[in-house]
């Protein structure tokens, strides 16, 4: 039995599973997010992209209840949800990757992939006297990493003995174990070396293999060109263009995101100027 | 069953700008370096300390058969700090009597005024280490009379020094200054110094609760012929004995009550401090300034028309006589009793002929700081 | 007997690289080193009234600094808990010497200084307040207001219950007071709460990385809330204990005990950066600084090495922990 397996639902591949429309957020006279949509399919990695400053990290603080919009909806599996807070979408089966290594170093393993979620023993013991069940989390960690492909020295060992990519990939498979909807990730290899980034991505198409949709925030072309299925290309606050590895190149790519060239996007029109 | 259903008792805790927070910790190579490097001066200090330790043990037996031996005298002694230099010279004067009749003294101290805690501690190691008698300046009155008790059951002699316990009978005997006696000094000279004029008495106490301390003042107050609540009080600040504070409090005071004419400190520490609260009112001449305790800068300060007048107690008596008691017990068996006074003098260079009083020349030879 | 002291020194060098991973081990090591070292120096170090005499008189520092080390591991510290345990004695020893009943005066006392937890708790853990800060403030506000309920007093306490923890259990001179097995239930206590409970492991990744623990959704305000509730709990019955090992509640009593308490944690191996550490070895800690100055005392030394000796050891303890903190970045 995988912790999540049963309550994991995986819908047809290309159904909506999350949408934002129309999302508008002001800071004072700043216009952060100026009428943005966003869509996430079943199955797919959705790479958002965008100059600093373009609202792609407004856009994602939205999506995981850090931040709430002053105008628009969020729509989960088709149902409006409202967060108000990071915990709402991990209820709601929505797991969130940071930039920064979101582990406590000093804790092994098992107890970050379980932190703020742990399992305790069975009946009174559990009940009672709060009794953690280790040997059931720390089978259970074993078990998952297993299932990611991902490997480490030992599930006993503490998070500051690995390298920053296993660190960071604890923080992605504590995402993978517990997103039943899907996973957010906040530039996850921002911090990493080129090698320890390679162990991240690997993780990330597996997680997707696995059946949930990633939403991938990043700066790094390359990575976003290697796993990217769709390009989420915003500017201004909004969506310019919505388009695939395929379909543009790395510079065209780049191009629309600074404005040199032209996206497709209909819904949000021209890609003029639009702050407040 | 889903095992990991979350939990979740606190949604509604406000972390809007959590994702933008980011721990700060990239550390240069220099410094990892550096760290490497400290770590190996480490592991080289660890080897000094184990080697000083092997020293130590090897250079045991002289000190251990010093500490041990059944023939010489152990003598205990817990003072109440080592700040003050009235203990520090009082535990000096007992390791040089305790020297001079072959016996061997352990001094400890408490850590600050009202250490009950440090002096028990001190106490009952003493008795663990054997000792014959045991001198003590208790902190409070009453906050070392259980570790006392225990000594004594063990057949030790107890002598406090200086402060009395409460009951006094909880010690063999007591050699102190009668504080109250000295206090009285103190108010007599004061009230006669004042003359005719109203008194406006301003009173720099110790520390709240002390025994001396209430003491003194009320001696004080005997011998100044008024009572407590008297409205010649103009104002009461504690000192803690400390300068600073003494001067703190006199410039406060001073503000308040311009017309202060006589000052009462604790010890002369405060008084020098009040010294200065009033030299910067410009009121050396209004103001009788007086004094108790007999430090060898107390001396100093009447010499110099600081203070109009202090009242000299003998630490180093009351060391010595303790230290020859213990001994005299250990040989003999026999134990002294009851209140020991080892007396008072007022010194003053400015002497009214029906208060005895002595002047700062025998101050100086006599006093004990 | 010398071959053995040896040998157990000589451990002492091998395992300190171990007493990084394992924080309680280093400290232990340095305590069984200065036992044998008195065992050695001394006849009477290792008689059984000796003995319970330096646990005896770790007791009250000992219970304060599980308070400290909970507050330490979250990455705090508590400038306050001596301050809060002599507010307990005062409050009990004067309500029972105006003649009120001992239980409820002595539970008063305690709820009193889980009062003052909720306070400092809700400062810091609303508020954002620095630890550092609110407690420094709370030292000055609980002092005065212990003196101002004291009124320059200090109170013999009399009665059986308040010092009672100073009786021997099990049998008349046994050497093992209630205070002791109070004291060791306490840390079997916290050391459950903070191993074998999720709360420990929140109280841990708090203090290891508080961004971290907000991120997977650790209540990290009232998680932090029930850590400076919980360790005022214990400075109240720390108070008891207080009543029981002098039985007279003075208002000048603990002074040095905040730092007192910082100092066994500390070369408890804990790390004032919060997030590791162990509870024994808080205890360890307590023990060395108790064993050093019995140990000097019944060898003669004089007093001031035990300061030199325990400033030298909280150094070295910081320095392991800051070293094994930089090897691991």
């Amino acid at each position: 039995m995988s912790v999540q397996a049963e309550s994991r639902r995986t819908p047809a591949k290309g159904t909506m599973v999350l949408e934002a429309r129309n999302i508008v957020k002001r800071y004072g006279h700043v216009t952060a997010l100026d009428g943005a949509n966003l869509e996430l399919r079943a199955g797919e990695v959705l790479a958002v992209i965008g100059d600093n400053g373009a609202g792609k990290s407004t856009m994602v603080k939205v999506l995981c209840g850090a931040v709430i919009p002053d105008q628009g909806e969020v729509l989960l599996d088709g149902v409006p949800v409202h967060f108000t807070s990071p915990l709402d979408p991990r209820k709601r089966g929505i797991e969130t990757v940071y930039q920064d290594l979101a582990v406590a170093p000093a804790l092994d393993i098992a107890t970050n992939l379980f932190l703020g979620r742990e399992v305790r023993c069975r009946g009174i013991l559990g009940s009672w006297f709060r009794l953690l069940d280790k040997r059931r989390m720390k089978s259970e960690a074993q078990k998952e990493m297993a299932e990611l492909k991902f490997r480490l020295p030992s599930i006993d060992s503490a998070v500051e003995d690995l390298s920053g990519g296993q660190r960071q990939g604890v923080a992605v498979a504590r995402a993978a174990i517990f997103a039943r909807r899907l996973v957010i990730m906040d530039e996850p290899t921002a911090a990493l070396g080129v090698r320890e980034s390679g162990e991240v991505l690997n993780l990330i198409r597996t997680i997707r293999d696995r059946g949930l949709p990633v939403l991938l925030i990043s700066h790094n072309m390359p990575h976003v060109f290697e796993l990217a299925d769709r390009i989420h290309i915003m500017r201004l606050g909004r969506r310019v263009a919505l388009t695939t590895p395929q379909k543009h190149t790395m510079g065209e790519v780049v191009a629309i995101m600074t404005g040199a060239m032209p996206g497709n996007d209909q819904a949000s029109g021209a890609d003029g100027p639009s702050a407040a | 069953m889903n095992i990991v259903t979350p939990r979740l008792t606190h949604v509604g805790e406000n972390i809007a700008s959590v994702p933008s927070e980011r721990t700060k910790r990239t550390r240069s190579k220099n410094f990892s370096q550096f760290l490497r490097r400290a770590w190996a001066g480490l592991r080289f200090t660890f080897g000094v300390f184990v080697l000083l330790a092997l020293a130590t043990l090897a250079g045991f037996p002289t000190s251990s058969n010093a500490a041990g031996s059944k023939d010489e005298i152990l003598i205990g002694l817990v003072t109440k700090t080592e700040v003050n230099p009235y203990f520090v010279k009082l535990r000096q004067a007992a390791t040089a009597e305790a020297e001079k009749k072959g016996a061997k003294l352990l001094a400890r101290f408490g850590k600050f005024d009202g250490d009950n805690e440090g002096q028990v501690a001190a106490i009952e190691n003493f008795i663990s280490a054997g000792v014959k008698g045991i001198l003590i300046t208790p902190s409070n009155s009453t906050g070392v009379l259980g570790a006392v008790k225990k000594a004594r059951e063990k057949g030790i002699l107890v002598i406090a020094l200086d402060t009395a316990t409460d009951p006094a009978d909880a010690v063999d005997a007591t050699l102190a200054t009668d504080n109250f006696q000295a206090g009285v000094l103190q108010g007599q000279y004061a009230r006669k110094a004042l003359g005719a004029k109203a008194p406006k008495l301003a009173m720099l106490d110790g520390t709240p609760g002390g025994s001396v301390d209430n003491q003194r003042h009320d001696g004080f107050l005997k011998g100044f012929g008024i009572k407590e609540g008297d409205p010649a009080i103009v104002g009461k600040q504690n000192t803690h004995g400390a300068l600073d504070e003494g001067q703190t409090a006199m410039e406060n005071l001073l503000t308040a009550h311009p017309d202060i004419n006589v000052v009462y400190t604790i010890n002369e520490p405060a008084a020098e401090g009040a010294y200065a609260a009033i030299k910067k009112a410009g009121k050396q001449q209004d103001i009788v300034l007086t004094s108790i305790d007999g430090g060898r800068l107390g001396v100093k300060y009447v010499q110099d028309g600081k203070i109009a007048a202090t009242v000299m107690q003998f630490p180093k008596k009351m060391a010595t006589r303790g230290v020859d008691y213990v001994i005299d017990f250990a040989k003999t068996g026999k134990k002294p009793s009851g209140f020991i006074d080892t007396g008072a003098e007022l010194i003053t260079d400015k002497p009214f002929s029906d208060l005895p009083s002595k002047d700062t020349k025998f101050g100086v030879e006599n006093c004990w700081g | 007997m010398a071959p053995n002291a040896v040998a157990s020194i000589n451990r002492g060098t091998v395992s300190l690289g171990r007493a990084i991973a394992t924080p309680a081990v280093g400290p232990l090591v340095v305590l069984l080193v200065f036992c044998a070292i008195f065992s050695l120096s001394t006849h009477t170090f290792l008689a059984v009234g000796n003995l319970s005499l330096i646990i005896q008189q770790s007791v009250i520092v000992g219970t304060l600094a599980i308070g400290q080390s909970m507050i330490i591991l979250t990455g705090g510290i508590d400038l306050a808990n001596g301050a809060i345990a002599v507010l307990g004695t005062i409050v009990a020893g004067r309500l029972v010497n105006d003649g009120n009943n001992p239980a409820l005066c002595l539970l008063l006392a305690i709820f009193l200084c889980t009062l003052v937890g909720v306070i400092s708790g809700l400062l810091v853990s609303r508020l954002w307040l620095p630890p550092f800060i609110v407690t420094l403030g709370l030292l000055g506000i609980v002092t005065a207001a212990t003196r101002l309920i004291a009124q320059g007093g200090a109170f013999p306490v009399t009665d059986d219950l308040l010092s009672w923890t100073g009786n021997s259990a099990i049998r008349d001179g046994s050497g093992v007071t209630y205070g002791m097995l109070i004291m060791f239930g306490l840390y079997v206590l916290v050391w459950y709460l903070l191993t074998q409970t999720a709360w420990g492991r929140h109280v841990y990744a708090i203090g290891n990385n508080r961004p971290a623990a907000r991120l997977v959704g650790i209540p990290v305000q009232s998680r932090l809330l029930s850590v400076y509730v919980f360790a005022a709990f214990l400075y109240g019955v720390g108070a008891w204990l207080a009543l029981g090992r002098i039985p007279n509640a003075d208002p000048n009593a603990l002074q040095n005990a905040n730092l007192d308490s910082i100092t066994a944690v500390v070369i408890g191996g804990t790390s004032l950066f919060g997030g590791r550490g162990s509870i024994w070895g808080t205890i360890v800690g307590t023990l060395i600084v108790s064993v050093l100055r019995n140990g000097l005392t019944l060898s003669g030394f004089d007093p001031l090495w035990q300061d030199l000796v325990t400033g030298v050891l909280v150094i070295s303890a910081v320095a392991v922990d800051q070293i094994s903190r930089g090897k691991q970045r």
